[in-house]
């Protein structure tokens, strides 16, 4: 017996389940057991009467009920009755008693319909307990029996008018969840009453109401409309969610009635429950694709005045400061993203996936990726949660696998993971893999290989077999590796083994006759039929390449023909024909032979075959035309096939929705609209009365728009709720500003867009989306182009174009080109590609792009690194990177928010590796320690300089206990790196730590010891490593410049190398010697270089102004003036340097 | 949103159903029945399952399946979510989420399920609402409830569920007013066959057991905030603060709750602090072999490696092993481990392919997650605080204060053994 016969079983029937005990001490009349089966249709009857006293006269309700009670004295059922009996006493504990024997009997799936009318009466007790479970009746069996329901509506309908708000919500909640028909308008008159309540409460329950009623009578679909776009103006967090619901499933294209609410529920959304911003953020990826402009789009170039001063004026958002920004955004689309951001902190596994799918839909493409964190944050929570984010991530893995690598090790296979874990996860690797790190993914693969779940293993091949084909590097590793597996013990891999093989060997039709005979040679062995018929299918593609063994295989397989599975039988009869083709006079007897099999096989594949191929290459007289092509047809070049990921289709689908987990599409999925190419009018989210008004530090070298003013309108009439109004001014006072500020910088980007946009589709034009940008902004923009033509090259937290764009070498040319064919947009995309300075080098080594353009202008060792990132694929970036980089933006928001506002410390540019010996191994002991400064923010302490220090054991026995000593002075502030255990002859490891140099380039002395020695070093820094970068414009950079005159002046007249003279040299010159970051600047003689101590944060700006004859003015403006003078001569220094 | 849900025990029997809306059929669990037969292990079911009209996500706890029956277009996540909620909430309820709390409680599972959910998109589902509105059954109210006809459903209404803070319930009162912080973290690591460490990386969570009067506003602030490197807060954190201040400020529900669970970040590999070596040997022509097993403790700072528990996973096909530890002691549940498919005896032949061993175990790391101090405003009592430090510890023990330190668990697993074979457990255990 199956399993579902079993449960057919269980099935309730209409029998009626067996009475329970009931109660001792309680009296029972069992001669009722005997009872007459008429009694269902009394039942019945009285039922009738009910409801005919029910219609004439409504409100005498109380009446019918007396009226059942005194009838059902005979309405004896086999079964129920002592229940009914119980219902009827006068107590209230029997009456519980009873109920809940009766929700026992639902929760079971048994019958309990025949106590409908005992059941009903009690729905006016004053029981809380009894009257919940006969709510929980009610709901269960109203639908079944319609009109008895009718007699407790008018207890709801009383209840409705209750002054306590919870009871008038539960009524509302069950009269709405009785699915009877009649009452449809009762529901709807109650509906709108309720939207009107007071209480949240009770207004939330309505817009719960509003879906019941529509599912049961959708000819109401204009009235709960009306309700619907009342309560979307509601302004409490508990009505929120509730409603965007309802109008997600009433009508989830009146997408109009969202305008006015926009911003609304976007400062509302953090202070929502947690299912309603699931609900509310899913429905605002939909708002927002139809409402804003793709973000997305090539060769936008960004300002970074604007960009930096955008964030200035949001301080909770310093950690965005990160994430570039390459394109004007409707405020209003960057209000949505900034809101939704902190929910990636969310307990709520549905909440964290749904930003993370608005995100990957909504934001650009660089911003992404803080939601990488958090989805592999979801990969420690429950396995089915595990399952969707996989899948999700496997998505997301194909189009960017950047995202994604540097938390490659998270998706290491455990051997606890279900299997269905196991195989996503593969996938995921494989999507990942490339050429960098690939050799990591196949030792992971090979511990694969060898699981015991089968499946898996299978499917651990399989991924092999895409590695190989995707890269090409790796493909005769692969390959000899799965030649390997071919004699493995376990049949499963074998077999799934040749079907890989069979695959790389059709992508790579070069010579493998080896592995095809050696493939033959185990043909014998092998007897999954899907790997014989591959082994029969290579012999025959390639039997010129094995002459002396395919015909003796097809021997064996005459022989054996009989009794092969269809599959192999198919193959057979190929490799006969192809055979018979390529050398007749060994094999035609053979063909023949199993030709004729065929013909009188039992499978009509088969025989069909068979009657194909010999009418295809036996000639004779009744063969036409076709004969002479036979060769053709059977041994055409077959293309290989793709090996793909099973997931490259999916982004069809929304992430983290059912369709996408299905891959089909389920009932009610919306499909999420494509970008418009004219973003529809904004000013419909006006709304009258919002927020009060913000007051903006006027920023520098920055024109207010007017626009953003006409936007945030100042008058207020109306305050929001206290919670909200005071989340949300703050947002909405940032995102104001943000507004102004980037639509005054985004002319620039506009304009290459909208070039971008006519160059590409020629069709539509540019002036659409003009919609925003005012006659400052162009004017503006004209003044910025003037100053950016000359200096395309050294601009700090350069433009981070657009990731596409920088996806992979070709794509970036071919679209810089295109982009070059009108000529408007020319110097804007070059200016693009150019901007990736080397400042952002290390920012992109993580989004693992690379511009080919930056590689010429980067330091020769860093390019010498840097020719990996040609390669499509992403390299292995460090791991300590990125955690730095994320670390970075949290030190950004905790200690540096002393910095003036003009200036923003940015992440380090490159680093020029020069490495110093700390330690020599002649007088270590062999223990020898290099360090060099690794330029980034130390992770320990604000304040400290990082070092990275290289130790090396060139003993030839291990050194324990490696650790850092005393130290002198004896304040020194040194974070220690954590002792090491245990090194081992001609092993290295490299540790870092973290210095407080306090601004002075003292040496720090401390000792290095091992288990037994202790050896004295020390570390004296070039003053150029005890600045950080910082960022500012040139206004910033000159008004801060003034600041520092006088005694914080320090000049000299240099003469540099004349090699060094171009702007690239310089940078690179000066940024070799100092941690500084490049400021841009509008003339080609002035170079400037802004950069602040570490420790107690002083500025230090670097100005060199070009004089004939390779002479140069150099000076530096700090308090430090004795730093001032050692970085200039070190600058001094390294600038003559040729 | 969700339908039906349907509890389907380890033995395929529908031992309860709930609907929100017009019922659905239980046979449409057949679907889903199909899933299981595929499925060789009761994990492998998939969680999204497609039938003709409906769509059935499940997922397990407890050996229970939770199946929810959806019709229409959700995210998936969002209703595997709500289940696991209302996992926990039986759990915190029943103590157990057994198939036999579950039945004996029907009733106040019903009621439970009734406010969670309406018309299936989720209504309440924090405990303190729930327990404001269905107290939980203790054996004292039940006695009390059958002699005297009270109930079990609270008398006044929930008033969190409207206030700004709609975790915590109102009018909370104690005599000692106590706070209890457990900070654990654990290590989770992937070790390769040769003994290094592929992957090592430390979780952490706070529970907190809050037990304070009236409405506290609590701040707690951390010595060095900047391990967190990925957090996930409680609802009742306030964002904002934590990113200006690095400081979790909060009121707090009443009861147990987890405040904060979060990713450490170190830039060195995470030291782990015992070693383990494994060898495995087949005799060839015998269904026997032979497991070694070595674990021992690393250098560990001076801290001894406590309480360490190595289980292992073997394969179905062992029907017997016979260890000798060399300290402590071992058990060996033959159901478990050896019950499951006896089928696929026979398949597997004597080799010497020794599969990886693969080892997850939690134990002390490089720095650990300080928390510098806790105030409380709003409030004029002085609480009692607590504040526990743990590398993983299994049970949330309470009255337990004292800062333990290098508590490991151990859990070793997945080795391939022959049929019936002979296991040598050699333990080096920890000092």
């Amino acid at each position: 017996m199956t399993k579902a016969e079993r449960r057919l079983q269980w099935k309730p029937g209409w029998r009626a389940p067996r009475p329970p005990p009931a109660p001792s001490g309680l009296p029972l009349d069992f001669s009722a057991l005997t009872s007459k089966i008429g009694a269902m249709r009394t039942v019945l009857v009285s039922a009738e009467n009910l409801q005919l006293t029910l219609k004439t006269e409504p409100s005498q309700e109380e009446q019918a009920l007396t009226h059942t009670k005194s009838s059902p004295k005979e309405t004896h059922k086999a079964g129920n009755e002592d229940l009914k009996e119980m219902l009827e006493s006068n107590k209230d504990s029997l009456k519980l008693e009873a109920m809940k024997r009766v929700v026992g009997l639902i929760a079971k799936g048994k019958n309990a319909s025949e106590l409908f009318p005992a059941v009903v009466k009690n729905v006016a007790s004053k029981n809380i307990e009894l009257k919940k479970l006969v709510y929980v009746y009610l709901v269960r069996y109203a639908e079944e029996q319609q009109d008895l329901a009718l007699l407790s509506i008018s207890t709801f309908q009383r209840a409705l008018k209750d002054p306590n708000q919870f009871i008038r919500g539960s009524a509302l909640r069950v009269l709405s969840s009785i699915r009877v028909p009649i009452i449809v308008p009762i529901m709807m008159l109650a509906i709108k009453e309720a939207a009107a309540d007071l209480s949240p409460y009770v207004r939330k329950t309505s817009a719960h109401a509003i879906q019941k009623l529509y599912s049961m009578d959708p000819d109401q679909k204009e009235q709960l409309i009306e309700v619907i776009e009342k309560l979307l103006k509601d302004k409490s967090t508990l009505v929120a969610g509730s409603v965007v619901l309802a109008f997600e499933e009433v009508c989830p294209d009146r997408i109009d009635l969202i305008h006015k609410n926009y911003r609304k529920l976007c400062n509302l959304l953090v202070d929502v429950e947690e299912w309603g911003q699931v609900v509310i953020i899913s429905m605002l990826t939909r708002y927002a694709r139809t409402q804003f402009t793709s973000p997305w789009k090539e060769g936008a170039t960004f300002d970074e005045n604007n960009e930096k001063a955008f964030y200035e004026s949001d301080s909770e958002e310093k950690k965005d400061q990160m994430e570039a920004q390459p394109y004007i955004m409707d405020p209003d689309h960057r209000l949505l993203l900034r809101n939704t951001k902190p929910l990636l902190q969310s307990r709520n596994t549905a909440v964290v996936m749904s930003v993370a799918q608005l995100y990957w839909h909504l934001a650009p493409k660089h911003e992404v990726n803080i939601v990488t964190k958090s989805l592999v944050r979801l990969l420690r929570s429950h396995r089915e949660v595990q399952y969707i984010v996989l899948q999700n991530i496997a998505t997301m893995s194909i189009q960017r696998k950047g995202m994604f690598e540097p938390f490659m090790k998270s998706f290491y296979v455990r051997s606890t993971d279900a299997t269905h874990i196991k195989t996503l996860k593969l996938e995921i690797l494989t999507n990942l893999a490339n050429e960098a790190n690939i050799s990591t993914i196949l030792r992971e693969f090979q511990t694969y290989v060898k699981s015991q779940d089968k499946a898996f293993a299978a499917a651990t091949i399989q991924a092999i077999g895409r590695c190989a084909t995707n890269i090409s590097e790796v493909t005769d590793t692969c390959l000899s590796g799965l030649v390997l597996l071919l004699s493995n013990r376990d049949e499963t891999v074998v077999a799934e083994s040749v079907v890989v093989i069979k695959k790389l060997l059709q992508t790579q039709p070069t010579q493998h006759s080896e592995i095809i005979k050696h493939m033959a040679k185990l043909f014998d062995n092998i007897t999954v039929s899907m790997a014989r018929a591959s082994i029969l299918w290579l012999m025959g593609e390639y039997c010129e390449r094995v002459p002396k063994i395919a015909p003796d295989v097809l021997r064996k397989m005459a022989k054996t023909f009989t009794a092969e599975e269809d599959i192999v039988k198919l193959q057979t009869v190929n490799l006969a024909a192809k055979l018979y083709l390529t050398n007749s006079k060994q094999t035609k007897l053979l063909t023949q032979y199993i030709l004729n099999l065929g013909k009188y096989d039992q499978s009509y594949d088969i025989r069909d075959r068979t009657r194909f191929i010999r009418q295809l290459i036996v000639p004779n007289e009744k063969s036409g035309a076709l004969n002479k092509y036979a060769r053709r047809i059977l041994l055409a070049p077959k293309p290989a096939p793709v090996l793909e990921s099973a997931f490259k289709d999916r982004d069809r689908y929304q992430l983290g929705t059912l369709s996408h987990s299905l891959n089909t599409k389920a009932t009610g999925y919306l499909e999420l609209s494509d970008w418009p190419a004219v973003a529809p009018d904004q000013s419909v989210r006006n709304v009258e009365v919002i927020e009060p008004v913000q007051e903006w530090a006027p920023l520098v070298g920055k024109t207010k728009k007017p626009k953003s003013d006409k936007f945030y309108s100042d008058d207020e009439e109306e305050k929001e709720e206290e919670r909200s109004e005071s989340s949300g001014s703050k947002d909405s006072s940032s995102s104001s500003g943000s507004s102004s500020e980037e639509s005054g910088s985004g002319s620039e980007e506009e304009s290459s867009e909208e070039s971008e946009h006519t160059s590409s589709d020629s069709g539509k034009s540019s002036s659409g989306s003009e919609k925003s940008s005012s006659e400052s902004d162009s004017e503006q923009k004209k003044k910025k182009k003037m100053m950016k033509a000359p200096q395309k090259k050294s601009k700090p937290t350069a433009a981070f174009s657009d990731s596409d764009e920088n996806g992979n070498g070709p794509v970036a040319q071919a679209s810089s080109s295109s982009a070059k064919s009108s000529s408007d947009s020319e110097t804007d995309s070059e200016d693009d590609s150019d901007s990736d300075s080397p400042a952002t080098q290390q920012k992109k080594k993580r989004d693992v792009k690379l511009n080919p353009k930056v590689e010429v202008k980067s330091k020769v060792e860093v390019s010498l690194l840097d020719l990996d990132d040609f390669s499509p694929a992403p390299t292995n970036a460090p791991k300590s990177l990125v955690v730095s980089s994320s670390l970075l933006s949290d030190l950004e928001g905790l200690s540096l928010s002393n910095i003036s506002s003009t200036m923003q410390v940015t992440t380090p540019s490159f680093g020029p590796v020069k490495t110093y010996e700390l330690l020599h191994h002649m007088t270590g002991k062999g223990l020898s320690a290099k360090y060099h400064f690794s330029r980034q923010p130390c992770l320990y302490q604000p304040n400290m300089v990082a070092v990275q220090v290289i130790l090396t054991n060139s003993s030839d026995h291990s050194l324990e206990e490696i650790h850092i000593g005393d130290r002198s002075p004896a304040s020194l502030n040194i974070h220690c790196f954590n002792t090491i255990e245990r090194l081992e002859p001609e092993a290295s490891v490299t540790v870092s730590m973290g210095i407080d140099f306090s601004d002075s380039t003292q040496a720090a002395n401390f000792q290095l010891c091992t288990k037994e020695d202790q050896f004295s070093v020390s570390i004296q820094p070039a003053v150029g490593e005890l600045l950080m970068p910082s960022t500012m414009t040139e206004q910033d950079f000159i008004k801060e410049q003034g600041k520092l005159l006088g005694m914080n002046e320090t000049s000299a007249t240099i003469t540099m190398a004349t090699a060094n003279t171009s702007s690239q040299a310089i940078s690179k010159h000066v940024l070799c010697a100092a941690n500084v970051g490049v400021v841009s600047s509008s003339e080609n003689s002035f170079h400037r270089f802004a950069g602040q101590t570490v420790s107690s944060g002083a500025l230090v700006l670097v100005s060199l102004e070009l004089k004939e004859s390779s002479t140069a003015l150099l000076t530096i403006n700090t308090e430090k003036s004795v730093m001032a003078s050692m970085l200039l001569r070190d600058l001094k220094q390294s600038l003559a340097q040729a | 949103m969700i339908h039906s849900l349907f509890l389907i025990n380890a033995s395929g029997d529908i031992f309860l159903e709930k609907h929100w809306k017009s019922v659905v059929s239980r046979s449409v669990c057949d679907y889903f029945f199909e899933a299981q037969e595929r499925a060789t292990e009761p994990e492998n079911v998939p969680p999204v399952i497609p039938t003709p009209h409906h769509y059935l996500i499940s997922v397990l706890r407890h050996r229970i399946y939770f199946v929810a029956v959806i019709q229409s277009e959700v995210p998936p996540l969002f209703v595997i979510e709500f289940l696991h909620r209302v996992v926990d909430t039986f759990q915190d309820y029943f103590g157990v989420c057994t198939e036999a709390a579950i039945k004996d409680n029907v009733v106040v599972v019903y009621e439970l399920l009734e406010e969670m959910l309406d018309n299936g998109f989720p209504l309440a589902t924090e405990s303190n609402i729930l327990k404001e509105l269905i107290k939980p059954p203790t054996i004292l109210r039940t006695m009390v409830n059958t002699i005297t006809g009270s109930t079990n459903v609270g008398e006044q209404l929930p008033t969190g569920q409207l206030s700004v803070v709609p975790w915590r319930r109102t009018g909370v009162k104690y005599t000692n007013n106590e706070a209890y912080f457990d900070v654990v973290e654990e290590i989770d690591a992937i070790i390769d066959k040769s003994g290094s460490t592929i992957t090592a990386e430390i979780q952490g969570v706070i529970d907190a057991c809050v037990k304070l009067t009236g409405m506290p506003d609590l701040t707690l602030s951390f010595m060095n905030p900047r391990l967190l490197d990925d957090v996930s807060f409680h609802p009742c954190v306030r964002f904002k603060r934590w990113e200006a201040e690095r400081i979790l400020s909060f009121i707090p529900p009443d009861g147990n709750f987890r405040l904060l669970s979060y990713h450490v970040s170190s830039q060195n590999l995470v030291a782990i602090p015992v070693y383990i070596k494994h060898n495995i040997t087949f005799r060839e022509g015998s269904s026997q072999g032979r497991f070694d097993l070595t674990l021992g403790p690393k250098q560990t700072m001076g801290k001894a490696v406590e309480s360490v528990l190595v289980s292992s996973q073997l394969p179905r096909g062992v029907l017997n092993a016979n260890l000798n530890p060399t300290q402590g002691t071992y058990t060996f549940d033959p159901v478990t481990k050896a019950g499951r498919t006896p089928a696929e005896v026979g398949s597997r032949s004597a080799g010497s392919d020794a599969p990886p061993a693969r080892l997850a175990h939690t134990a002390r790391e490089v720095e650990r997650l300080k928390v510098n101090r806790l105030d409380m405003y709003g409030e004029k009592y002085k609480p009692f605080k607590g504040i526990k430090y743990m590398t993983k510890a299994g049970k949330f023990q309470r009255d337990d204060l004292v800062c333990i330190t290098g508590v490991s668990t151990l859990t070793y697993e997945t080795v391939t053994l022959e049929p019936s074979s002979i296991i040598t457990f050699t333990s080096a255990g920890p000092n």
